[in-house]
């Protein structure tokens, strides 16, 4: 079970998308799992061929479980493939939960050892799951022999709090964690974007809605950018040590409706062309709100951006996200009264904030950081 | 086509981007992006959704002519016209 994000302890195994017996490529998808933050997907990360899955399908278990067993290209035969009992916990009404604090320690009872009263039905894993998505009580269920997951699913749905609030406990370990660690200081500037604007209406003019261009693509782009030259905003808090990063893994802050936000990476951001960018930015709010994130895309971003899009408000305070050492926020895009070659004239402009970690940077980088950014909007075309 | 038929397919394409929201609850001729609370990522999905859909050409240069619901549903009358 990988660590998808400096909050999460547990993921619960729900989908298994290759065969023992099968083979497998480093980046193949073979595998979701559920956690706070919705279903994610697992890549694999070396080439060789699934020999056995460890877990079983609704198992709860904690972070650093083996999932599968990856016999590499080459390798011998394993003989002996079950050396340890899987630190795994049923998802079963009388299992508890998992020790959070100490998961390499479980000291919870084994799915044998727990009596199971003889008059309550057995739930499948699944139907478990989607009897607590829906709020459903499955003491009140006077089915007999065992509960599938058709059985909840015929009862209807109802308002599902259970997302929401899963989502909302991620939201507050990771800011609390933020706001009590990282000393933040904030800087903020405006930026006059009518050439990033103008830029965006001649690229669309002829251009299929596919393929058009937003301004975000653009923000994402120029602080790619800036941040080569200012890489102490670029890398993970860890362990009382700055690791500072090569490469840019933006992380774009999505608002899921109803349900919160998170801030999953776009890999690589410094290389890729606007158009590349703004692809990837597509496909990833796509799938983000669709609930499927790739593990990499929520442990690895390097920064967080985050905007206020269209409807917003001027201006923006970051939390950073532990252990990311900047936020950068750009509020929502307005005219404005400005200054412009001597004349006071309405200009479309933005205000663009920075929040970052004063044990790694001052505000005197911060704000050279913010001007670079600022200088590479002004010129889009070579963005 | 009719506009009736135009809106119940602007009304499937809005209810896969806002599901939440329902089409009887909305002002019809005021901001479509504040009625259903969509970004202009959303909006773009949707003009690209609707564009595929009824096989029109929506440039960005129109998009004044598509805040509203109403506006949306009368500028695809136009063009499928």
């Amino acid at each position: 079970m990988p660590s998808l994000g400096a909050d999460m302890e547990a993921g619960t195994l729900i989908e298994k998308l290759v065969h023992p017996g099968d083979p497998v490529k480093r980046g193949d998808i073979i595998a979701a799992v559920e956690t706070q933050k919705g279903a994610i997907e697992i890549e694999v990360f070396e080439d060789g061929v699934l020999q056995e899955w460890l877990v079983d399908l609704g198992t709860k278990v904690p972070v650093g479980v083996p999932l599968a067993m990856i016999k590499a290209e080459g390798e011998a035969e394993t003989a002996d493939l079950s050396p340890e009992p899987p630190k795994a916990i049923v998802a079963d009404e009388d299992m508890i939960v998992v020790d959070y604090q100490t998961p390499t320690k479980p000291v919870l009872p084994t799915p044998a050892a727990s009596p199971r009263p003889a008059d309550r039905p057995r739930v499948t894993p699944a139907a478990r799951r989607l009897a607590a998505q829906q709020g459903i009580d499955l003491a009140t269920l006077s089915t007999q022999g065992t509960i599938s997951l058709s059985d909840i699913a015929a009862l209807g749905t109802k308002p599902k709090p259970a997302p929401m609030s899963d989502m909302r406990a991620a939201i507050s370990a990771a800011m609390s964690r933020s706001k009590r660690e990282i000393p933040h200081y904030y800087l903020s500037h405006l930026i006059d974007l009518e050439a990033a604007d103008a830029f965006v209406k001649t690229t669309n003019a002829d251009r299929e809605p596919q393929d058009r261009l937003l301004l975000g693509a653009l923000y994402a782009k120029a602080v790619a950018k800036a941040l080569k030259k200012y890489p102490e905003f670029n890398g993970n808090f860890i362990d009382d040590t700055f690791q500072q990063s090569d490469a840019v893994h933006l992380g774009l802050a999505i608002n899921i409706r109803n349900v919160g936000l998170v801030a999953p990476a776009l890999f690589d951001a410094e290389n890729q062309p606007l158009d590349d960018l703004m692809s990837a930015m597509r496909d990833l709010v796509e799938r983000v709100r669709g609930g499927r994130f790739r593990a990499r895309e929520l442990s690895d971003a390097t920064i967080t951006l985050t905007s206020l899009g269209d409807r917003g408000v001027d201006e923006l305070f970051g939390v950073i996200y532990p252990p990311q050492v900047a936020i950068v926020g750009i509020g929502t895009p307005r005219q404005q009264p400005i200054i412009h070659n001597g004349d006071v004239t309405a200009r479309l402009s933005a205000m663009v904030t920075l929040a970052a970690d004063h044990r790694v940077s001052d505000g005197h980088r911060g704000a050279l950081f913010l001007k670079a950014i600022d200088k590479h909007l002004q010129k889009p075309e070579a963005l | 086509m009719s506009d009736q038929d135009i809106a119940s397919a602007v009304g499937e394409e809005l209810y896969r981007i806002a599901p939440d929201i329902d089409l009887e609850d909305i002002v019809r001729d005021a901001d479509l992006q504040e009625e259903f609370d969509i970004d202009s990522m959303d909006f773009l999905n949707l003009v690209t959704a609707l564009g595929k859909r009824f096989q029109i050409d929506m440039p960005e240069a129109d998009y004044d002519e598509m805040r509203s619901f109403d506006a949306l549903v009368e500028y695809i009358s136009d063009k499928t016209a």
